[in-house]
This record gives structure tokens, C-alpha cells and sequence, in this order.
């Protein structure tokens, strides 16, 4: 359904050309989810803007993005428009700054069916009822008429995904959409996406630096960092056994009620690289203790450690021997 | 028994609400009711909860930036709440406060020694020099070093700043650390050089941490003690082991299992 391939985006910034997303390629089935993982400045959201369309004017893109055969980075301004908001509804971080505070959430659901579908304002004002009861607000004929500061954040939220999903979209995007939640909200608002995508057999790229939060929605993982795709595939074989040594480290670095007390952390030494001048080989050499002389140079290979289970490194086999522990099993 | 280093004893604090009608009553709102607390010097208490709970109220009262409606917060037998403005000031070297956002907490038109140094200078009788040599010194003391003295804070990451933002917690050599969910802002691997940070200063300052935070695996990893608040009461006490492996109040069991796990079972 849904085909990114080697997409590359550079971003110009004030001290030159940043490249925040390099050679990434996924697809998405309907009815699927990929979970996407990984910290500040790995590409994530950027990537989610590209797909939308949003990117900053004068941003560099090469690649494909493929929606049902149709390649998203070729079409203009004016066909996009008609795609966002339509077949793709994006679900954002924070819902207070999402949803517009002076207007009444009913107008605001009501939006997308109103520009897309050509919805009378009644009719498109009963759908809205719909859809939000729908997402459980309660007293949804109601509570149209309210205001977003005039409900709580787990239930602006809901406001958010009913909007997302006003025209039925063939693709979700939802950028850490429980981050500024509760963990019982967070587990509320998770079971209702999971729901709406099985129910209507929508793709869903979530995006979440929780690695729980991926664990338990996602089939499929991409774990990026500087911009690359750094391991991907089955989320239970990439939780199972995470390969590459970012990922080792991310893991190993949670504190979880599991683990004994009173003990340090493992942590990555070092700090994320720079975007701008990104070493032209793996984006993690020089943070990693396996690194050699050529990972700085040379694009690490993909290698297949299971079917569909891709690691982007070339020491795989020497990991071992530097990374003995930190792994939870 | 000998004094505890923080004693909350029946600590409650309502707010008044707006008048719902012109020239009707004003509804009080309970923001904490009947709170019972005592940390030993040593022994961190981490308090979890949901954003309502009551987490940040009872740190403003712990810090003495607010009065209690009725009971009393005391720091090594004295009631804040009592304290002459004079005799407050002075308390105030052995109780610090970290916040959530580093990005918010530091005033970006201040250098980084001006920032750390800060609560020296409102404890007043250290010269300018001292100040600026102690500064350096907590700025080592949480792994940054003495030359980032004259830098600003926007020249730093994320977790820098929080480090920053410890320093100056630390200048007055505290006695305890109020933290207001200092990593919940940061990434994973971040958050993780942190934690290992407030874990030294633990043993190598004696610093007791009143840990609040959302994230229980973070109060796991650091406290000695954990108080579950709900709807401005403590409906469970004790240590993590303890109360996340057999959780007894229905709102503990509810949060422990909403927690998302990375592991698939």
C-alpha cells in the first residue's frame, strides 16, 4: 500500500546542508502497523512530514514515496492537498496544540469532511457526532458545541484521532501520539488506534521513542538513528534478539522494573552525531566499542540475521566479543 | 526514634475555584488530603502518580513555596511553615529543587556560572570568587567541566542541561533534592547517563532524593521508598520491590498494568 523507497532528505539549516533522513526504505500493507523507534534528531518525524508532504520549502528529497502506485514526492501542491487529511490523517503529539482552542471541536472534526467529501455542514456536523462517539467521547451530540480546553488530555486526544480519521483514511500517521498522556490514558487511547485500524484496515506508521509502547502495537520495527535505518524487522524478532549495537544499547539503557536495584545502567558513550557533517559511513561508528577504521568510511551493508530481520552493520560477527552484557533476555 | 531528615505530617492543601455564579460561594478543590510522609536521611522516596494527582502540589509545599492549609511539612524538626522569611532563606541551603524541563529552567540570558551559582548568591556571605570556584566545582562534580563556566545554556543538549540544572541544585551542598520528574523530558540513553548521576551523588554526597515521577521503573531504579498518590492521597506505601511485585490498592495494580512492556509475552 504504502512504498518508501531510498528516500533521502536534506534540510537546509543555518549552518549548511543537514541530511536528517539517508536511504530509507519501507513498505506498509493495509491493516498493518510499523513501528518506528528511536530519540531526538534520528529522523523519525521528519520522515512522517515527507510522507505528508509538509517538508520545508526548500528541502532537498530524492526517492520514492509510493501511495497505491502514486508517488507523493511528484505531485503538486494542489494534489496534495487532497490527499492530506483524506487518505492520510496524521495523529499528533501534543492534542492542545493539534486542535485550534477557539473554535468548537464539532467544526474542527467536521473540517476534513467539509473540504474533502463537500459535506453539507449539517450533514458533515452529524458525521462528526458519529465520529466522535465513535473515538468514546461521551455525550457526543453534546459535546460538540464544547470547546478543546474544556476537556481533558486524554480526551483531546480522541478529538485528534476522530479528526484523523474523519474521511478514512488508507494511511495513519501517529507522530508519539501518547507521549504528553498518562500511562492508563496512554493504554486507552492505544487500545482504540489498534481498534480503528483493525475495524477499517488502515496502515499505521506509529512513531514512539517508548519502546513498550512499540513492543505491544506494532508488527513490524525500524529503529533508526542519524537519519538511517539501523534495524528492522519483526517487532518480536528485533525484541527478541536486538542485534544492531544501537539497539542493544537503547535496550539495555530503560530502567525496568524487572531488572535488580541499585545497579548502573549501561549507557552509549558519546553523543548523537552531527546532521550536517554526517561521516559518509555508519552513522553509530566511533559511539560503538566494535567500530573499526572502515565504518567511518564505508556504508555498512544490510545484513540478514532471520528472514525479514535486517541489521545495518558490517562487525556483526565481531559484536560479541564487545558487547557481552546489557541484554535482558 | 531520631529526627527524620523530612517529615509530612497530615498535610492537606485546597485551592479555590472560580465562582461558578456571580455572587455565589467559591468551591474548594482538594489538592492533597491528609498526607502522611517521612524520608530518612539516605533513604530517596519516590513519589508516582498521574498528572492530577497531587505530585507537583506536594513539591511546591515540601519546598516551601507554598502553605499548607492545614498540617505541617518539617525539615530536620523544624516547620517550614513557622520558619521566620530570615530563617527560611537560611534553610533553604539543605533543601534544592530540580525541574522537569531543562529547557524551561534555566534562563538562557544568564551564563552557566551566573545560573549555578545563583543560590549562593541568595544565601548571600560567599564573595564572588568563591562563588565562581564552587560553581566549577559542581559543574565537575556532575561531569561537565570548569571552561563551560562562560557558556550559555543554549550551547548545551538536553542532558547537559539537566546536568547544568543539578549543579545548581548541588552548590549548597543539599541535604535533599526535590526532583520534578527530571528525566521524563530526556531520551532513553540520556536519561540513563542521568540516573546513573543521581545514583553517585547519592553515595558520594549523601544527597536524598523526593523523586516524583510518572515513569515507575525510574522510581524503581533510584528509591528506597515509594508513595503511590491518588487523588491527593497516599493509597499505598513502601519499598518498590515490595509494592510493584504484589501491588494491594486497585489504582496501583491499574497503573503497573498499563505500563507498557518491551518485552512481548
Amino acid at each position: 500500500m504504502l512504498d518508501v523507497h531510498q528516500l533521502t532528505v536534506r534540510l537546509h539549516t543555518p549552518r549548511g546542508l543537514a541530511t536528517a533522513v539517508r536511504n530509507v526504505s519501507f513498505q506498509i500493507a493495509r491493516g498493518e502497523t510499523l513501528g518506528q523507534v528511536g530519540e531526538s534528531g534520528c529522523g523519525k518525524s521528519i520522515t512522517a512530514m515527507a510522507l505528508m508532504g509538509l517538508l520545508p520549502e526548500r528541502a532537498q528529497v530524492s526517492g520514492h514515496i509510493r501511495l497505491d502506485g502514486q508517488d507523493i514526492l511528484a505531485l503538486p501542491e494542489r494534489a496534495l492537498c487532497q490527499l492530506r487529511g483524506n487518505r492520510i490523517g496524521m495523529i499528533f503529539q501534543e492534542p492542545m496544540t493539534a486542535l485550534n482552542p477557539v473554535h468548537r471541536v464539532g467544526r474542527q472534526v467536521a473540517e476534513p469532511l467539509r473540504l474533502h467529501r463537500g459535506m453539507s455542514a449539517d450533514a458533515a456536523l452529524a458525521e462528526s457526532i458519529r465520529l466522535l462517539d465513535r473515538v468514546g467521547i461521551d455525550n457526543a451530540a453534546r459535546r460538540v458545541d464544547a470547546y478543546p480546553h474544556q476537556f481533558s488530555g486524554g480526551q483531546r486526544q480522541r478529538i485528534t484521532i476522530a479528526m484523523a480519521l474523519a474521511c478514512g483514511p488508507d494511511l495513519l500517521i501517529a507522530d508519539e501520539p501518547t507521549t504528553a498522556l498518562d500511562v492508563t490514558v496512554q493504554k486507552q487511547i492505544l487500545e482504540l488506534i489498534r481498534e480503528l485500524v483493525a475495524e477499517r484496515g488502515m496502515a499505521l506508521l506509529l512513531i514512539s521513542h517508548d519502546l513498550g509502547v512499540i513492543a505491544q502495537n506494532a508488527q513490524r520495527v525500524m529503529v533508526m538513528y542519524g537519519g538511517n535505518v539501523v534495524e528492522s524487522g519483526a517487532a518480536r524478532d528485533v525484541f527478541a534478539q536486538p542485534t544492531h549495537p544501537y539497539t542493544r544499547g537503547l535496550f539495555a539503557a530503560r530502567p525496568s522494573l524487572h531488572t535488580a536495584r541499585g545497579g548502573r545502567l549501561p549507557t552509549i558513550a558519546g553523543t548523537v552525531p552531527d546532521l550536517i557533517d554526517l561521516p559518509p559511513g555508519c552513522p553509530f561508528a566511533g559511539r560503538c566499542a566494535a567500530t573499526v577504521p572502515d565504518c567511518h568510511t564505508n556504508v555498512p551493508p544490510q545484513v540478514a540475521t532471520q528472514p525479514g530481520h535486517i541489521v545495518a552493520c558490517s562487525r556483526l560477527d565481531h559484536i560479541g566479543e564487545f558487547l557481552p552484557t546489557g541484554i535482558r533476555a | 526514634m531520631s529526627t527524620p531528615l523530612l517529615e509530612v505530617i497530615n498535610l492537606s492543601r485546597s485551592y479555590a475555584l472560580p465562582r461558578a455564579k456571580p455572587w455565589g460561594p467559591r468551591d474548594q478543590v482538594l489538592a492533597l488530603s491528609n498526607v502522611n510522609l517521612r524520608i530518612e536521611s539516605g533513604r530517596s522516596l519516590g513519589i508516582v502518580g498521574e498528572s492530577g494527582s497531587g505530585k507537583s502540589t506536594l513539591a511546591r509545599l515540601v519546598m516551601a513555596l507554598d502553605t499548607p492549609t492545614t498540617g505541617s511539612v518539617r525539615f530536620m524538626g523544624d516547620d517550614l511553615a513557622t520558619l521566620s522569611p530570615q530563617a527560611l532563606r537560611a534553610a533553604r541551603r539543605n533543601f534544592q529543587m530540580v525541574f522537569q524541563d531543562p529547557y524551561a529552567s534555566l534562563d538562557p540570558r544568564q551564563s552557566v556560572a551566573r545560573i549555578v551559582a545563583e543560590p549562593l548568591d541568595a544565601q548571600g556571605g560567599t564573595s564572588h570568587q568563591a562563588q565562581r570556584q564552587q560553581a566549577a566545582e559542581a559543574l565537575e562534580s556532575v561531569g561537565l567541566r570548569a571552561s563551560d563556566l562562560d557558556k550559555f545554556p543554549h550551547e548545551f543538549s538536553g542532558g547537559q542541561r539537566q546536568r547544568i540544572a543539578i549543579a545548581r541544585a548541588l552548590i549548597t551542598r543539599p541535604r535533599l533534592i526535590v526532583a520534578d520528574e527530571p528525566v521524563s523530558a530526556l531520551d532513553v540513553s540520556v536519561q540513563a547517563q542521568v540516573l546513573n548521576l543521581m545514583q553517585d551523588l547519592q553515595t558520594e554526597f549523601g544527597v536524598t532524593f523526593l523523586l516524583i515521577s510518572h515513569d515507575l521503573a525510574v522510581v524503581h531504579h533510584l528509591c528506597d521508598d515509594v508513595a503511590v498518590l491518588w487523588q491527593g492521597q497516599v493509597v499505598e506505601q513502601g519499598p518498590p520491590q515490595q509494592l510493584f511485585q504484589t501491588p494491594q490498592h486497585p489504582y496501583t495494580q491499574t497503573l503497573l498494568a498499563a505500563v507498557p512492556q518491551a518485552l512481548p509475552t
